[in-house]
């Protein structure tokens, strides 16, 4: 080979290099190592962690454990699937494109909306392009943040939107639901952002919100980071939401101490040119059969560059299409069926620990997740029960640490995952503790 | 076909496969779960009310249908997919493995540290092998993609620039620079100012410095760039941007034809996205995830994103919550850590000296394609390249054949065709990757293939050509009438009429 290219060693081919730069010593990195050695040390890594599934675990707050059928991670490790690049040549791509168009439909259909892109990087990210796609529609530069949006959706916003001249206004966290964001609403608002059920896990009818922002020129978006609550809950453009936003991670998606995840992403027909991401569309090729191509691409950076409505390239296609494979099992009655068994399981556990001497459940409405006040700190709590090998829940303070009115809530979580037995040991554990 | 007494559409193994929403039946599911124990509601008046309209699937339906689809994709496991700039490198299993392994797979974001030190302990393990192979002392791990790092980069220069009073208003980006740099460049709240490039396919160090002024806050630059070529005047442009006091960001999308020899710490950058989905191999899956960790200079470093792991006595913490200075979040939680277990997996089965070698056979390939390709494509710069080779359209002139054209006709051949088109600075650009998990023999059989089909195209064959790829799952499809009237999901039949 190098006769063919002419030159007399490697070395020569990196002559462009300026020779203080090159490292000719090597790094004071290990040498390689075999599968078997490799297997190992990163095993060892693995063993020093907790996993959730070991143990009794209530975490939520964003990430949710749900139980993913084993054919959904056969399919995805199908190497035609799984290192493939993004579907730049169609007709070599059908298999990823139309899969990335089920997608879509799926994501529009739960949410209730028109159009749906092929994925984004996660919820919050989502949310943050959100915020920015209601700037460029409206032409207005406020946005208004409920105080039940996650926490890090919140920062997620803040960051994003720090260096284009746009004023994000957050409300106080609003644990007790019921905040009041109508009257926040105003001709220089751009877009009003809720979550449902909300970060502290009340559930509320955002229509006469979206009413109010549609009177005012706003758009209302809809955050749903537990996206199997919409086999129970009404959908976002049923009541009137403009933009849907949501982690996808619960279906299809391990919780990967937080990555990668899934960020849902779907609106009305009228503002998909501003849409940011990836768009995958039908057509016909030239025989006229049916297939598939990623389409409206002007909006994007590949091709508009510095007028884009994003900078976003790679995006989550794996992720969205176990998201795929495992709607594609549970269906209508699968998706509702698991929502009812989430929604039942939540109830169970909050009337057991509501009934906790000194633990007062704050929710009247919830859909998995629900907060309880403690009578101290929830964070010590939260490390005591980790201490017999129960993870409790998610208390506020970890996202909230500024708040000290917050220090004594506690976020729980129940799904499907969760045997009655967990439920024993969660109420037994918080009664001994607390006594 | 039906002369034959074939009714199906399907032809042998190449199967046509219908949406699942025109399959299945009402009720139908391909799960089994337990009956919930109430039928009470606390959803405070919100209860759906209405069908979603889910198609209903059992399991054996579910694995064929993506299994018939995943049959429509070409992929790394089946072939050479020199798609320059993207670095389709082989995925070793082991990393889909140890990905998967409970204690990886199944923890919490939330977690009380206590419960996931080995988490937090590979975070630090792979931040250092990045800071190592870099030369840079920080990295901000939470970025979840190419892109992604590069607005946290871009951010980090800002707030620096900021902190120290210094509003900029611009930021340089060359001709050839993908597209993502300027998008974020605007994301970031700049103007974006293009620099040409010279005869050679550089920077042309003279327009650079005219370009630059007090009102610049950064050059945003590709070592190697996109047409492959090192950039050889990197130490005099790095002068030149810090002199003028701007930063360098290094889009570190080809970072493979370096890692392990030259470490761009060492040449100038002051921020450089790493894309883990590219040099350490953790699989493109169809588009993503990716993750794109970015380090960062000691006068950048107090500007990284939260959060970041710390290291002291009492084991692994996480800082998530700052003192001010810092960027704030960029994506929730803490990273793409499923990304971050791969991506330390094929750290540690190279090692140092194996990673030196990827650098050395992705470069060495490229040069070999290109010297085996020069006689009959047309280079589009002198000299030897970096581990992507760059063609432009020039053979193809007078032949009626296009650039696309020649790259459906590779379809036919049994390849992902070449990154067509990119860059830009080139006429219709053919730019070939092939990256170091090819053999020679691989090599030769691909460049054969491209001979014959550049001897073919001078052979005055433009209508085979134009009709190409004829053996592919689809024929070419119509991109214009898509984006004309998109239809970006599917509806039941009788709505459609009604529309």
């Amino acid at each position: 080979m190098l006769r063919a290219i002419g030159v007399a060693d490697v070395d020569a081919l990196f002559s462009g290099a300026p020779i203080e730069a090159r490292q000719e010593a090597g790094l004071n990195l290990p040498p390689h190592a075999g599968e078997l050695a490799v297997e190992k040390k990163i095993s060892d890594l693995a063993a020093k962690n907790l996993s959730a599934g070991s143990v009794p675990s209530f975490l939520g707050a964003g990430a949710y454990r749900h139980h993913v059928p084993a054919s959904v991670d056969h399919l995805i490790q199908r190497g035609e699937f799984l290192t493939a690049y993004t579907p730049y040549q169609p007709e070599i791509a059908q298999g990823t494109l139309q899969a990335l168009f089920e997608f879509q439909t799926q994501v529009a259909m739960i949410s209730d909306m028109e159009v749906a892109n092929a994925s984004l990087y996660d919820g919050a990210t989502s949310c943050a392009e959100a915020v920015m796609m209601a700037r460029r529609i409206t032409r207005k530069q406020k946005a208004i943040l409920s105080g039940g949006l996650h926490p890090h959706y919140r920062e997620v916003t803040a960051t994003h939107a720090a260096y284009v001249d746009y004023n994000i206004v957050a409300n106080p966290p609003d644990a007790l639901g019921g905040e009041d964001l109508a009257s926040l609403v105003d001709e220089e608002t751009a877009c009003v952002v809720v979550q449902n059920p909300g970060f502290f896990g009340h559930l509320s009818d955002y229509a006469p919100l979206a009413a109010v922002c549609h009177g005012h020129g706003a758009l209302l978006i809809v955050v749903v980071n537990e996206v199997v609550s919409l086999g129970a809950v009404v959908a976002p453009g049923t009541m009137g939401a403009d933009i849907f936003v949501g982690e996808g991670q619960s279906i299809g998606n391990a919780l990967n101490f937080g990555g990668p995840y899934l960020g849902l992403f779907a609106t009305r027909e009228r503002f998909v040119r501003q849409m940011p991401g990836r768009l995958c569309g039908e057509t016909t090729d030239d025989d006229g059969r049916r297939g598939w191509v990623l389409t409206l691409s002007t909006r994007e950076q590949h091709i508009r560059r510095e007028k884009a409505t994003s900078n976003i390239c790679t995006n989550s296609g794996l992720c969205a299409l176990a998201f795929t494979i495992h709607m594609a099992l549970l269906g209508e009655a699968g998706f509702t069926g698991l929502a009812r068994l989430n929604h039942a399981n939540a109830i169970r556990l909050a009337d057991r620990l509501g009934q906790l001497n000194r633990v007062t459940l704050l929710n009247r409405s919830f859909f998995n997740e629900f907060t309880l006040q403690l009578p101290c700190r929830a964070d010590e709590v939260v490390a005591a029960l980790a201490e017999r090998r129960i993870l409790a829940g998610v208390p506020v303070s970890r996202l909230y640490p500024d708040q000290p009115e917050l220090a004594d809530l506690l976020l729980v979580a129940a799904t499907e995952m969760n045997s009655e037995s967990d439920m024993d040991s969660l109420q037994d554990g918080l009664d001994k503790i607390l006594r | 076909m039906s002369e034959r007494g074939i009714t199906t559409e399907h032809r042998a193994l190449m199967l046509e496969e219908p949406l699942i929403f025109e399959q299945g039946a009402e009720g139908r599911t391909g799960v089994d779960l337990p009956r919930p124990q109430t039928d009470d509601d606390r959803l405070g008046g919100v209860a759906r009310r209405g069908p979603i309209g889910l198609p209903g699937l059992s399991e054996p339906q579910v694995v064929r249908h993506f299994t018939r689809l995943s049959q429509k994709n070409y992929a790394i496991d089946m072939g050479l997919y020199p798609l320059g700039s993207c670095t389709m490198k082989h995925n070793p299993r082991l990393n889909e493995r140890l990905a998967r392994l409970p204690g990886l797979a199944d923890i919490h974001p939330l977690q009380p540290e206590s419960t996931v030190q080995g988490g937090l302990e590979l975070i630090d393990r792979l931040a250092h092998w990045l800071k190592t192979l870099t030369g840079m002392p920080a990295v901000a791990m939470s970025p979840a993609a190419g892109a992604h790092g590069e607005l946290c980069g871009l951010m980090t220069i800002r707030a620096a620039l900021e902190d120290r009073g210094d509003t900029r208003a611009r930021v340089l980006v060359p001709e050839s620079a993908h597209g993502t740099n300027p998008a974020t460049a605007t994301l970031c709240g700049y103007s974006v100012s293009a620099v040409p490039a010279n005869r050679n396919g550089r920077i042309d160090l003279a327009a650079l410095e005219t370009a630059l002024s007090a009102d610049v806050a950064a050059l945003m630059l590709t070592n190697p760039n996109t047409c492959g070529l090192f950039e050889d005047d990197i130490l005099a442009v790095a002068d030149a941007v810090h002199t003028a006091g701007a930063f360098v960001y290094v889009d570190g999308a080809n970072f493979n034809a370096l890692v392990g020899r030259v470490r761009p710490g060492d040449l100038g950058a002051d921020a450089m996205h790493i894309n883990l989905h590219k040099t350490f191999s953790t699989p493109h899956g169809g588009g993503g995830p990716g993750s794109g960790p970015v380090v960062l200079s000691e006068e950048l470093a107090p500007y990284a994103p939260l959060p970041w792991v710390v290291h002291d006595d009492a084991g692994f913490r996480l800082v998530e919550h700052g003192d001010g200075k810092e960027l704030g979040r960029m994506k929730a939680f803490h990273g793409q850590m499923g990304m971050f277990v791969r991506a330390l997996a094929y750290m540690m089965s190279h090692g140092a000296d194996g990673l030196r070698q990827v650098a050395d056979d992705a470069v060495l390939n490229a040069n070999y394609l290109l010297a085996r390709l020069s006689d009959v494509l047309t280079p589009a710069y002198p000299g030897s390249c970096m581990h992507e080779c760059l063609f432009d359209d020039e053979f193809l002139k007078g032949t009626g054949v296009t650039t696309l054209d020649f790259a459906k006709a590779l379809i036919d051949a049994g390849y992902h065709p070449m990154t067509m088109y990119f860059p830009l600075v080139v006429q219709g650009a053919l730019l070939m990757e092939p990256t170091e998990s090819e053999s020679k023999d691989s090599l030769d059989r691909f460049i054969e293939t491209t001979r014959a089909l550049a001897q073919r195209a001078r052979d005055g064959d433009a209508a085979w050509f134009h009709a190409c790829p004829q053996f592919a799952p689809r024929r070419r499809l119509d991109e214009t009438s898509a984006a004309r009237k998109p239809v970006l999901r599917w509806r039941p039949p009788d709505k459609d009429a009604a529309a």
